[in-house]
């Protein structure tokens, strides 16, 4: 069995993404994600990458769409202002098809809110954040583990289909210490036909979003969501727990998540049949995997730290065919066991 | 008038520019440049959002279409990707010195080893004439039109001379276009910045005094007249920095 070794959620996610091949970093300074950028700083040279601090979050996703157009594994992270900012780049990569991993290690908002956890960036994440119809897929690690296996999932997904793989993480998750077994080093690569090498004896090639025919961007827009589409029936992810006679369905991801089960051990230990539906991927929603419950779930409880953001793709999931009631604390507060527990207990 | 042999790294799609336009011409100089020192198969150029935008449907080598201003970031990170790559940013006023002057200031401030190619002609062309930072005092435009008040929106960005004063370029020019003999000096200078980068010299900038008949509208012959009349006159041709000279 492979050594388990302690680590913080920003190292092991950053630790991941060298194993996953990526050989390029660009990225600001900013909380709650800081450790990963050191980290990065610190030993993707010794692995013979390129590890750039930008003069800004715009400039950082700009290099990234420059290393990806060149075919390069490339990441960048940040937190919730600064994700705010790369909006702009993220936009581009999505209209040149250009695959890349953006992590966002979210904190309070809006504005320049809090540096403490929060899930307020769910809706940009997970309704395309930027200008432009497309969407990224969007992984919500809730352990140290899976800070770094959905790091290897996210480069995986964004080759395969050329897409944008956002890891929404929050500052809980990034900061906290826990044993992880790290993932082998990667050898898979896929062949990027389209990436920019120079045309050396070929034919050359250009990497634009830029398209001023309706008619033809219209057909590249509804090409794209194809392959949305796709990723939908797919991708979906979801980890359940005690959901095989759950009455009450508590929904939660990340460090709610976390919190959330804790609610569910303690009702069950009152006789109340509480499960969860922990999402591990946000874009696409697990709703297959909701919808499957719906027979023997009499309500659903929305746990996130927000004003309530994903519980709109719960209503829209099950087609509000059961009530769905929010237990939320925001601005960087966490959400404790008892007032899951009271939200579970509460609508009896 | 100036006429060339097609360059090989130009392709055989006609040009959108309007008559007059600096940016067919300061193509071909790039093109002649890439041919002569022979790196057509290895260059990548990232174009810019501006009038030429389409550069990728001109230049024969492999190129990349950035967001507004981000030319050199972008180039960055294709430079950065495989550093034996020959990478150029062609950027207009707006583009480089507006929007994207964080990312013009601080790709030179990095001393990357690529080039950037700065076409100057004091207007936003493809929105239609508006106010450019390098727009001259007193330049009447579609957003200055009682002309450009120094009072209120302060003075053209002299961007050769700023840069100059940052430690890590190796080489910064500025040229024109609107006679023989400047387009010999920009034929140079851009060979140069091309060669620097071949040599891993580091940034080279070279700075273009450009027309724009179509939104100064003038014609084109007048247009000439008043790059060396109004614009040189503020943005003095030269070069502001050459590390060859400092050795
Ligand atoms: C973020 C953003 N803002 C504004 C625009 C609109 N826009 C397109 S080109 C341009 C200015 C181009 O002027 P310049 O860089 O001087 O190049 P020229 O067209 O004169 O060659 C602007 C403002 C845009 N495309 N994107
Ligand atoms: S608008 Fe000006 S810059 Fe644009 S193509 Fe016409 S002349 Fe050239």
């Amino acid at each position: 069995m492979a050594t388990k070794k302690l680590m913080k959620g920003n190292e092991a996610l950053a630790e991941a993404a060298i194993r996953s091949g990526c050989r390029f970093y660009f990225g600001y300074p900013i909380t709650p994600q800081t450790e990963l950028a050191e980290y990065m700083a610190r030993y993707l040279p010794k692995a013979g990458g390129v590890f750039l601090q930008a003069e800004s979050e715009i400039a950082a996703i700009s290099m990234v769409y420059g290393t990806s157009a060149a075919g390069k594994r490339v990441m960048t992270s940040s937190s919730s202002p600064g994700i705010s900012l790369k909006q702009e780049g993220i936009s581009y990569l999505a209209g040149s098809n250009l695959p890349a991993v953006i992590v966002n290690v979210q904190r309070g908002g809006p504005g320049l809110g809090g540096i403490q956890p929060s899930q307020s960036d769910y809706w940009q994440a997970t309704k395309g954040g930027g200008h432009g119809d497309y969407h990224l897929i969007v992984l919500a690690p809730s352990t140290v583990q899976e800070m770094a296996d959905l790091t290897v999932l996210a480069f995986d997904l964004a080759d395969k289909y050329r897409v944008q793989t956002m890891i929404l993480a929050d500052g809980t998750v990034g900061q906290m210490m826990e044993p992880v077994e790290l993932p082998e080093p990667v050898q898979k690569e896929y062949d990027k036909p389209w990436a920019l090498r120079g045309k050396g004896n070929g034919k050359s090639k250009f990497i634009t979003s830029l398209s001023l025919s309706p008619e033809e961007l219209e057909q590249w827009n509804i090409n794209n969501f194809e392959k949305y589409r796709h990723i939908e029936e797919t991708e979906q992810r979801a980890e359940e727990f005690l959901m095989d006679d759950a009455e009450i369905c508590i929904v939660a991801f990340g460090i709610s998540a976390r919190v959330s089960r804790n609610a569910v051990i303690a009702a069950r230990e009152k006789g109340i049949k509480a499960g969860l539906i922990r999402p591990i991927t946000l874009y696409p929603f697990p709703k297959d995997i909701l919808r499957r419950h719906t027979s023997h779930v009499s309500r659903f409880i929305s746990v996130e730290l927000n004003m309530g953001q994903m519980i709109e793709d719960i209503r829209l999931s099950t087609d509000c065919c059961r009530p769905v009631s929010l237990c939320n604390r925001t601005g960087g507060v966490i959400v404790t066991p008892e007032e899951v527990l009271a939200a579970i207990e509460g609508g009896k | 008038m100036i006429v060339f042999d097609k360059p090989k790294c130009l392709k055989d799609a006609p040009m959108h520019y309007c008559p007059g336009c600096a940016h067919g011409l300061v193509h071909r100089i790039v093109a002649q440049a890439v041919d002569e020192l022979d790196i057509q198969d290895k260059t990548i150029g990232v174009a810019p959002v501006g009038c030429a935008v389409f550069a990728y449907n001109y230049f024969d080598v492999d190129m990349v279409e950035a967001s507004h201003g981000r030319a050199p970031a972008v180039a960055t990170g294709v430079k950065r990707a495989d550093p034996s790559r020959i990478v150029f940013a062609y950027q207009g006023d707006g583009d480089l010195a507006s929007i994207g002057m964080t990312e013009t200031v601080h790709t030179a401030a990095r001393g990357e080893n690529l080039t950037v190619i700065f076409i100057n002609n004091a207007i936003y062309g493809m929105t239609g004439g508006q106010m450019a930072p390098t727009s001259l005092p007193g330049q009447i435009t579609q957003t200055s039109p009682y002309g450009r008040d120094v009072n209120t929106v302060g003075y053209p960005v002299k961007v050769c001379e700023l840069l100059a004063t940052l430690e890590a370029p190796y080489y910064i020019e500025r040229v024109a276009v609107n006679s023989v003999k400047n387009v010999r000096r920009a034929e140079k200078a851009i060979r140069k910045a091309f060669q620097n980068q071949i040599e891993g010299k580091g940034y080279s900038f070279v700075e273009v005094v450009a027309a724009c008949p179509t939104n100064w509208k003038m014609k084109p012959v007048d247009a000439n007249r008043w790059v060396e009349e109004q614009m040189i006159p503020y943005y003095p041709l030269g070069v502001f920095k050459d590390k060859d000279e400092q050795k």
